[in-house]
């Protein structure tokens, strides 16, 4: 029972840790891509759609990363290259995201989808109590854990890292210095994207395996969410995913056993709790200003 | 080959008076290729979608289309119109869909709760709460962005799924039509609650657009001719010549979100006491999305919200008679905006900056001047 509660609660952050991970490369480099939402479901369709006609989940979840990162590179464009408003731009990509995915959907609404397994290791998956929890659950949650170490250790301890994190707080000092903003820029929303698509697709392979429209149902902004609360900081994303995985799974099973609150109320409560988490973090004005990326949204148009 | 932006002294009023036509035209041309890999003609689906809905205007028999193209502008415009204060000053207020919802449940309270009481002042009474309700909901944004710090993009959003699920409540639930078999939605509105109609023997338009029109025109007004407006656009512009000049940005935050809202709360009162005539859980299409995009094609200014709450509005009548008419899926309608509000995006590059194509040839030679 404990076990069971405990990998449901992981199925529902898995996808919220995945996107946020993203967008806090994208962030940390220096914009902010309020698309995440839109890559999502157009990551859920594609990996549902490629998956279904080739049967295959691997190449669905294969495109829905493809599909997230070529997605992004329209808003990388529009924001790197014409340098437009960033959150206004973001806020189009995820219109249109719901608006193209809904549309290449419409004729998989209701066809049963493919599943991509959970893995089976004989031996260590029967190990009471534990076994399943560490080593019977789908491949793109040890995916999950293992992004969470590799962007920690990619941003903090290598030199790349350093230099995309210096793009994020000094982008003039960053580009007087020979480094090469916009290329990195490009690279970092590209693999927000690419994880938004992962994300995405993880809901229509893994999670619910069809196709539903607006099927990411605001996960995309909770992801976003997310990085504000983790200060930016890949460990602490890990742990506000587990936090609102735990709130969602936890108001699903109350609404089962019919406490007599009504779902809808039960099901308002994961917003309610980012904004609550929201509010906590940001009172503290010196956390979110020591950590967040200097240049998070601001404009860069180098001068030659 | 890349791109290269070059900074223009001022910005150029020509471009910025095109740049929304040639982003209209861009659309076209991107909605036509969509239509052909759709495996439809193109020109039968953009005539579906722009000229099919507008025959009204010569022939007296279509008139209704009409009609029904001031019911969908008239939410869009209210939206739009406090959006675009709101956006001004660089608040980025968009959960006006959630403020919409607030201002429909907040106005029905009279004629679902006291069917009984039946003057001439329930209505008057119902477009006031709608208001306050719409402002009162955007002041909670507000309200975590001056007191804490808050990141009002994210919580206004949140906001609106808040609503939704508020109002599915209130109809499935309490305000439960108990004649209404099993769908969900309250009691129909008596005639005291329902917005006339401008024109009734022509079609079902009512007095939400004039609604609109009129707060377009005096939201134009505050931001040219007055005080305020200029402050709006100062703290919007440069925050730190704003303190000086002695303006209060905490202020000014509540004043653009609660006005933004209670324009989102008159559109969805207007809505529900106007075409629906009663609150069920689906009385927004995504008007309070689709706004943002009316507010970015409009340039942000009142007036040109009008005609771009105008043409959305189109896109919603011709998503519909393309669906009847060549069997377009009506899912297309918000693809449709979303490319039109990133081609808006990119047309508005042209007004600060002069986009210049730098060839492979031209970046040896620039590399054999330094040296």
């Amino acid at each position: 029972m404990f076990e069971q509660i405990i990998i449901t609660i992981a199925t529902a952050a898995t996808p919220l840790l995945i996107a946020a991970l993203g967008e806090l490369v994208v962030e940390r480099s220096g914009v902010l891509n309020l698309g995440v939402e839109g890559m999502m479901v157009m990551g859920a369709v594609s990996g549902f759609a490629v998956a279904l006609t080739t049967g295959s989940p691997w190449l669905g979840v294969l495109a829905a990363i493809i599909v997230g990162a070529l997605f992004s590179l329209l808003f990388g464009f529009l924001t790197l290259t014409l340098v437009t408003n960033q959150v206004a731009t973001g806020l189009a990509l995820t219109l249109l995201g719901i608006g193209l995915s809904g549309m290449i959907g419409e004729s998989f609404v209701g066809q049963p989808g493919v599943k991509l397994g959970q893995i089976y290791i004989p031996g260590l998956t029967d190990i009471p109590l534990v076994g399943r929890l560490f080593f019977g659950q789908d491949p793109i949650f040890y995916l999950s854990i293992l992004l969470t170490f590799a962007v920690a250790w990619f941003l903090f301890r290598t030199r790349a890292g350093l230099t995309l994190r210096s793009v994020g707080d000094n982008h003039t000092s960053a580009h007087a210095l020979g480094i090469n903003v916009i290329g990195i820029r490009y690279l970092a929303v590209m693999f927000g994207g690419a994880c938004a698509g992962l994300a995405g697709g993880f809901l229509s392979l893994v999670y619910t395996p069809q196709w539903i429209e607006n099927m990411s149902a605001g996960r995309g902004w909770i992801a976003l969410a997310l990085v504000v609360f983790a200060s930016w900081r890949p460990l602490r994303v890990l742990a506000g995913a587990y936090l609102f995985g735990a709130v969602s799974i936890g108001q699903l099973h109350a609404q089962a056993l019919g406490i007599g609150i009504p779902s809808q109320l039960l099901s308002s409560l994961p917003y309610l709790a980012t904004i609550v988490v929201l509010v906590l973090i940001s009172r503290n004005r010196r956390l979110t200003l020591i950590n967040t990326p200097a240049s998070l949204g601001r404009p860069f148009v180098p001068d030659r | 080959m890349r791109i290269e932006l070059v900074k223009r002294p001022q910005h150029s009023a020509l471009f910025s008076a095109l740049s929304p036509f040639i982003a209209l035209g861009l659309t076209l041309i991107a909605g036509a290729i969509m239509f052909s890999l759709l495996g439809k003609n193109p020109f039968d689906a953009l005539y579906y979608y722009f000229i099919d809905p507008l025959t009204g205007i010569w022939d007296p028999g279509n008139r209704w289309q009409l009609h029904e193209l001031a019911i969908k502008a008239a939410p869009l415009i209210l939206i739009a119109v406090g959006l675009s204060v709101c956006y001004l000053s660089n608040n980025w207020n968009i959960g006006a869909e959630g403020q919409f919802i607030a201002g429909a449940m907040a106005g029905s309270i009279i004629p679902v709760m006291f069917p009984g009481f039946q003057s001439w002042i329930v209505l008057p009474l119902m477009l006031i709460l709608g208001m306050a309700g719409g402002a009162a909901y955007a002041a909670l944004p507000a309200f975590f962005k001056v007191r804490f710090n808050t990141n009002e993009i994210l919580t206004s959003l949140m906001l609106v799924y808040v609503a939704q699920l508020f109002n599915d409540w209130l109809v499935r639930g309490i305000w439960r039509n108990p004649e209404g078999m099993s769908f969900p939605g309250t009691i129909r509105f008596s005639e005291y609650a329902i917005l006339p109609q401008i024109w009734p023997d022509a079609g079902r338009a009512h007095y939400g657009f004039v609604f609109a029109l009129i707060a377009a025109v005096l939201v134009w007004f505050m931001l040219a001719k007055m005080q305020k407006g200029f402050e709006i656009k100062v703290l919007g512009q440069s925050p730190r010549a704003g303190r000086f000049a002695g303006f209060s940005s905490g202020r000014m935050v509540f004043f653009v979100f609660m006005l933004s809202g209670a324009l989102a709360g008159l559109a969805g009162i207007s809505e529900v006491a106007g075409p629906i005539e009663h609150l069920n859980e689906k009385i927004s299409i995504g008007y309070g999305f689709t706004a943002i995009i009316v507010a970015f094609l409009g340039r942000l200014n009142p007036l040109g919200i009008v005609a771009a709450g105008l043409i959305l509005a189109l896109t919603y009548l011709g998503g519909e008679s393309a669906q009847i008419a060549i069997g377009v899926s009506d899912k297309a309608v918000r693809a449709f905006q979303g490319m039109l509000l990133f081609f808006v995006l990119a047309c508005d590059t042209l007004i600060h900056y002069r986009v210049r194509i730098v060839g492979a040839t031209a970046k040896a030679e620039g590399a054999a001047q330094h040296v």
